[in-house]
C-alpha cells in the first residue's frame, strides 16, 4: 500500500492527547466548563461558549442520538476505496455536543437509517494508538 | 471637484476569465491567475503598472502572485476563507481604496482543480484532521450532503429533493446560453433524478463541476472609473462572516451566518429583495443555493423549496439566478467565487447576449441591481456584495 491509499489517522496535539489516550481505552471523554456548565467538542483549554478558562474533563455516557448522515458512494480518497459505501454522521451527544462519526452496525440504506435514531459510542481499533469513536445504533448493542 | 476620498463611490472597471476555462491541463494556476489579470485590466483599459494593491485567496498568498505578475503592491490581502473570498475581497477593496491604502486594487483567481500536479499537502493536526478526516468526511461532497440530510429532516424530503431538481435544471439552461460554460448539454428531471449517488443525499447533479479556471476583478476609484474602457459597475454595499469551520460545528446545518450578511450588504446599499434584478449565489451544491436563498432572506426557513419551484430561476423565469450556468454547469475550479462577480458585472453592463436579464423597471434597459453571494469551506463563510450601474 503507498502512502497516498493509508486511511488518515489522527495526530493527537498537545490539548487532545487525554482525549485520544481514553479512547485507546475505550472510553469517551468531554471537556465541560465549571463556568457555563455546559460540556463542548472538540476538546480545547478554553470553553468556546464563554471562552472561561475553568474547564474540566468529564466521562459521557456514551449515548446520543443520530442528528444527521449521509452514505458516502464516491470514495474522496483512495483510502477509502475498499470502505464504500459507508455511512459518516454527526451524533447529537446525551451531555450536549454534537460530534463527527461513522454510524456503523446498520446497513448503508436511507431506509434503515433514521434522523433522531437513539445510537450508543463504539470503538474501532485503527492502529496500535488509536481507537476511533464510532457510533451504532442504541438496540444492537 | 471630485468628492473627498471616503465619500466617493468605488466600482469594478474589469473583469474576466483566463483565456480558457474548464479543461486546461497545459496551464499552471499561477498562469490562470496571470492570464485572468491581463484580461481584466485589458477590459478596464488600464495597465499593470496602475496596480497598486492586490487581493487573492488560496494556496499562493499575495507574496508569491505578486512576484509571478511583477508588481509591488501596497495593500496586499490574502484572505482566504474558502470559495466566498473573493466577495469578501471586494469589500476589503472599498475599505483599502477609501483609506487610501491602494488606488487600484486587483482581485485574481487561478486554480487547476481538475488538472492540478500537485495538491498542497494538509496539516494533519488541525481540528478537521482528528476529528473528521478519520471518518472519511472529507472533502466538500460529504459535508454539505450532512447539512442537507438534516434540512430534509426538518423540512422534507421529497419537496427538498424536487427543490434540488429544479435548481439543477434551472442553472444548467443558463449554462447553455453560455459558450464558456463546460456543461451545455440539456439536463431533464430525469437524468437528475437518475443519476448516480456521490455522498446520499446527493446526486451527482446536486455537484458543481471540478475545472480549472482563472478569474480576475478590477476595483477602483469613482474618478479612475470615470477614465476606464466601460462603464462602471458600483459596489453599493458589501459583508462578510464565517461562523464555524468543520461542518459538525455548524451552529445550524439549515441555515449560513448570510442571515447576518445579506441584510447588512442591503442595508449598506439601501436596497431591498425586491430590487434585486440578478441573484449570483454561490452553487457548490444544489442545496448551498436553497439554505443561502433562505439565510439571506429571500424566503423563510423551509420556504426555499417553494421559492424555486416552477423553474422559477431559470431562463423567463421571474428570479433570475446564476445566469452564467453557475458552479454546477459552467465552472468550478476550487474556489469559485470570483466567477460570481465576472457574471453580475457583465449582465450589468448589457453584455450577455441571449442571457441578458433585463431590469425589472425598465425592461428596455438591462439588469441594474445584482446581489452577489459566496459561500465557502463547509457552509463556513460567507460574502455578500449588492452591485448596480448607473
Amino acid at each position: 500500500m503507498t502512502q497516498a491509499e493509508q486511511r488518515p489517522l489522527p495526530v493527537p496535539q498537545p490539548e487532545s492527547d487525554f482525549y485520544w489516550e481514553k479512547c485507546r481505552e475505550h472510553e469517551l471523554w468531554l471537556r465541560r466548563c465549571n463556568d457555563c456548565q455546559r460540556a463542548y467538542f472538540y476538546p480545547r483549554d478554553i470553553c468556546p461558549h464563554c471562552f472561561s478558562r475553568n474547564v474540566t474533563w468529564v466521562k459521557a455516557s456514551g449515548r446520543g442520538t443520530l442528528f444527521t448522515y449521509a452514505i458516502v458512494h464516491r470514495p474522496p480518497t483512495p483510502a477509502f476505496r475498499d470502505r464504500v459505501p459507508y455511512v459518516v454522521a454527526i451524533v447529537e451527544l446525551e451531555e450536549g455536543p454534537k460530534m463527527p462519526t461513522n454510524l456503523v452496525g446498520i446497513e448503508p440504506d436511507p431506509a434503515k437509517i433514521r434522523v433522531g435514531m437513539p445510537v450508543v459510542v463504539d470503538f474501532e481499533d485503527v492502529s496500535p494508538t488509536i481507537s476511533l469513536p464510532v457510533f451504532r445504533p442504541a438496540n444492537s448493542a | 471637484m471630485s468628492r473627498p476620498l471616503q465619500n466617493q463611490r468605488i466600482a469594478i472597471v474589469g473583469v474576466d476569465e483566463s483565456d480558457e476555462i474548464g479543461i486546461v491541463p497545459n496551464k499552471s494556476p499561477l498562469q490562470l491567475h496571470a492570464e485572468a489579470a491581463y484580461n481584466a485590466l485589458a477590459d478596464a483599459g488600464l495597465s499593470i503598472k496602475d496596480v497598486d494593491g492586490l487581493l487573492t485567496a488560496g494556496p499562493f498568498s499575495t507574496l508569491v502572485v505578486a512576484e509571478y505578475l511583477g508588481i509591488e503592491p501596497r495593500f496586499t490581502d490574502s484572505t482566504s476563507v474558502g470559495g466566498s473570498s473573493f466577495v469578501i475581497h471586494l469589500a476589503h477593496a472599498v475599505a483599502a481604496i477609501r483609506q487610501g491604502y491602494c488606488r487600484v486594487a486587483l482581485i485574481t483567481h487561478g486554480e487547476s482543480g481538475r488538472s492540478a500536479r500537485t495538491r498542497p499537502p494538509l496539516f494533519q493536526g488541525l481540528p478537521d484532521s482528528q476529528y473528521e478526516v478519520p471518518y472519511g468526511i472529507i472533502g466538500a461532497p460529504i459535508r454539505y450532503s450532512l447539512a442537507c440530510m438534516r434540512y430534509m429532516h426538518q423540512y422534507g424530503e421529497e419537496r427538498t429533493r424536487q427543490a434540488m431538481a429544479e435548481i439543477a435544471v434551472a442553472t444548467r439552461k443558463w449554462a447553455q446560453l453560455n459558450p464558456k460554460a463546460l456543461m451545455r448539454d440539456p439536463l431533464t428531471f430525469e437524468d437528475y433524478h437518475n443519476s448516480r449517488w456521490i455522498s446520499y443525499p446527493f446526486h451527482l447533479y446536486d455537484c458543481c463541476l471540478v475545472t480549472d479556471a482563472g478569474g480576475a476583478v478590477v476595483v477602483t476609484t469613482e474618478e479612475v472609473a470615470r477614465s476606464c474602457r466601460k462603464r462602471p459597475v458600483w459596489i453599493l454595499g458589501a459583508a462578510e462572516g464565517h461562523d464555524h469551520n468543520m461542518i459538525s460545528a455548524m451552529p445550524d446545518l439549515t441555515r449560513t451566518i448570510a442571515y447576518r450578511t445579506g441584510p447588512a450588504a442591503l442595508e449598506q446599499a439601501g436596497v431591498t429583495h425586491e430590487d434585486i434584478d440578478l441573484a449570483m449565489i454561490y452553487d457548490s451544491f444544489t442545496y448551498t443555493v436553497l439554505v443561502t436563498l433562505e439565510s439571506l432572506g429571500f424566503c423563510g426557513p423551509g420556504e426555499g423549496p417553494d421559492f424555486v419551484a416552477n423553474q422559477r430561476t431559470a431562463p423567463g423565469g421571474d428570479f433570475p439566478m446564476n445566469t452564467n450556468g453557475g458552479g454546477l454547469s459552467y465552472t468550478h475550479s476550487g474556489m469559485y467565487g470570483v466567477f460570481l462577480i465576472l457574471e453580475a458585472v457583465r449582465q450589468l453592463r448589457g453584455e450577455c447576449g441571449e442571457r441578458q436579464v433585463m431590469h425589472k423597471k425598465d425592461s428596455s434597459q438591462p439588469a441594474k441591481i445584482a446581489l452577489v453571494h459566496g459561500t465557502g469551506g463547509s457552509l463556513s463563510s460567507c460574502g455578500t456584495a449588492i452591485l448596480a450601474r448607473d
